[in-house]
């Protein structure tokens, strides 16, 4: 698959604060890559990097097949950006912001407009097209703002933070819009800090902390970076509960749930071999389920920090 | 490069319609010189003018217009700078600059919106001064000249009033930041008094600051006072050396750390 976006050696420090220490990333086309890291990891520096709005101290950066040092205006026409801050203008209108995008991809009157309202409608903002966006809410004026990203049709999207702040709803409305983009064959660079976001939209993850990146993969390989997985085995009586003990020693006994928790790596062989004990000591199990670490273990394990929970105050975005 | 005039008019698009939106920036910049023509004109002329001694043998509005139209250029640059600086707090430059777009558009956009609104701003002073008794002797020729003259300074000092607006973190440090420009500027210099009738330090900035050869210029083609030999040229001189720095300064600032 060829790669939407190559990096190698990129480097950036603001005064004599090293910001990144040297980051390689392959994002393959038509694929979501999520940067995933802590506030100040530097992940809004790469996008910033990488959309041409900071200039590297070293490294080599390819966006869209374009060098971007040497062609920063080949890059800018292939790519779209959404910002942790919101981008629209709050004294024009959603579908003024929309045909002022229209107009400087010069797509020409009469296509501006068909534009802004198909895209009006797609980010449900018809009603309120006709206000001015400093009205909108929170989570319409990220709508609009990705719109508004959209407009040129850009193969490569970078939404940095796009859900920071956005409450669940509004935050499930993005992720089905992001997934719908990926299925239309854009390429998204997605920065997050919760794990959930990268688990739910990525297809790969490289976790950053201080600027540099500490690991990567798709979810389950980073997921299985971490051991820790284990099988829960329900029980309805006590007697079968007892039984089931002895049958398999190795198992963890929570005597008041009628739970048995075993190691294990969540592999077909293993459950397999499982299977054919609980069988050949014809136990009567009630529920069976395979418990595989989350990536908040393994950005635990890689980092040694607990990353943000959707439970957490989401304020961070406005202290930047 | 071929949508150069097409993106600036973009932007020019936007900044009109946010004049019109929120017009108290506009509507500021366009009332002040009108007020100032009617108050120095109308109120203090006679005060001002028993007090000099007469204005070098001129009426004391037809020495105070090409002044009054001077500073409306001037207090005008107080609207660009805030709305610059504005738009760079804001995300939606960021977005501009990661866009394929004729790169200065957002900068031309900015400076022809505020010569436009300038233009009529000069046409208001020029209308409200006929109307309480400014009486030029100038040819069509002269207007013609004073005309680009105008146009040249508004041009120039725009462009420099945007490049001090980017170096401003907030609006209101913007709008701190051109005073010099918008209020320092024209008032030492001979925009209300002549140079004769000033005290010594002053009278020695007046004379050599960029206004005071441009005031002259004006009025020596408004209104047929005598000027120095060559300040017709130092006013161009100057003009063009500020929209120069302006120019380059404004797109240094908002090309800064960015990967152009």
């Amino acid at each position: 698959m060829s790669s939407a976006i190559d990096v190698r050696g990129l480097h950036k420090s603001y005064g004599d604060k090293a910001v990144l220490g040297g980051i390689d990333l392959h994002v393959a086309e038509g694929t979501i890559f999520s940067l995933l890291g802590p506030n100040g990891a530097g992940k809004t520096t790469v996008v910033h990097i990488l959309s041409t709005l900071a200039t590297a101290d070293a490294g080599e950066i390819r966006v869209a097949g374009h060098d971007l040092h040497a062609d920063p205006e080949a890059v800018r026409a292939a790519i779209g950006v959404t910002g942790q801050f919101s981008a629209v203008d709050g004294l024009l209108t959603g579908r003024e912001n929309l045909i002022m995008m229209a107009d400087l991809h010069h797509l020409g009157r009469r296509e501006a407009r068909r534009r802004a309202e198909e895209l009006l409608a797609q980010f449900d903002l018809a009603e309120a097209g006709t206000r001015p966006a400093m009205t909108y809410s929170g989570g319409m004026r990220r709508r609009l703002d990705l719109a508004m990203t959209l407009v040129g049709s850009p193969r490569i999207i970078f939404l940095d933070e796009p859900t920071t702040g956005l409450d669940p709803r509004s935050r499930h409305t993005v992720w089905q819009l992001i997934r719908q983009l990926v299925a239309d064959g854009v390429t998204v660079f997605l920065t997050t800090q919760y794990l959930e976001e990268a688990d739910q939209l990525a297809d790969r993850i490289a976790v950053l902390d201080v600027g540099r990146l500490v690991a990567q993969g798709t979810a389950e390989e980073l997921k299985r970076l971490v051991p820790g997985g284990h099988i829960r085995l329900r029980f309805t009586s006590p007697e079968e509960f007892a039984l089931a003990g002895r049958v398999l020693p190795t198992a963890l006994p929570d005597n008041e749930s009628l739970v048995l928790q075993l190691p294990n790596d969540g592999s077909v062989h293993s459950l397999r071999a499982l299977l054919s004990r609980i069988d050949d000591a014809s136990l009567e199990v009630d529920e069976l389920t395979v418990h595989t670490p989350d990536l908040d273990d393994v950005f635990f394990a890689v980092t040694g920090q607990r990353t943000a929970h959707e439970t957490e105050p989401q304020n961070e975005g406005a202290s930047k | 490069m071929s949508y150069a005039l097409q993106d600036t008019a973009t932007m020019l698009r936007r900044n009109l319609r946010h004049a019109q939106r929120y017009p108290a920036l506009s509507l500021g910049a366009l009332g002040m010189p009108v007020i100032m023509i009617l108050l120095f004109g109308l109120v203090f002329g006679d005060t001002f003018a028993a007090g000099l001694g007469g204005a070098g043998g001129f009426d004391y509005l037809d020495f105070l217009t090409p002044g009054i139209l001077l500073m409306s250029i001037a207090s005008g640059t107080m609207s660009p700078a805030v709305a610059a600086c504005t738009d760079m707090t804001e995300g939606i430059v960021s977005r501009f600059r990661t866009m394929a777009i004729f790169r200065p558009a957002f900068l031309t956009g900015h400076v022809l919106g505020n010569v436009i609104l300038t233009i009529v701003s000069l046409a208001l002073v020029v209308g409200f001064a006929l109307l309480i008794g400014f009486r030029p002797n100038a040819s069509f020729a002269d207007w013609l000249l004073a005309s680009g003259l105008l146009l040249v300074l508004t041009v120039a000092l725009t462009w420099l009033a945007i490049a001090l607006g980017l170096t401003s973190k907030t609006p209101e440090g913007a709008s701190n930041v051109v005073l010099p420009i918008s209020l320092l500027l024209p008032f030492l210099s001979t925009t209300f008094i002549p140079l004769e009738s000033m005290p010594g330090g002053i009278r020695w900035f007046a004379e050599y600051q960029p206004f005071t050869p441009i005031i002259d210029t004006l009025r020596h083609l408004l209104i047929g006072t005598p000027m120095d030999n060559g300040d017709g040229w130092l006013a161009l001189a100057w003009c063009l050396a500020i929209a120069v720095v302006g120019y380059f300064w404004a797109q240094k600032n908002y090309n800064k750390g960015t990967t152009v």
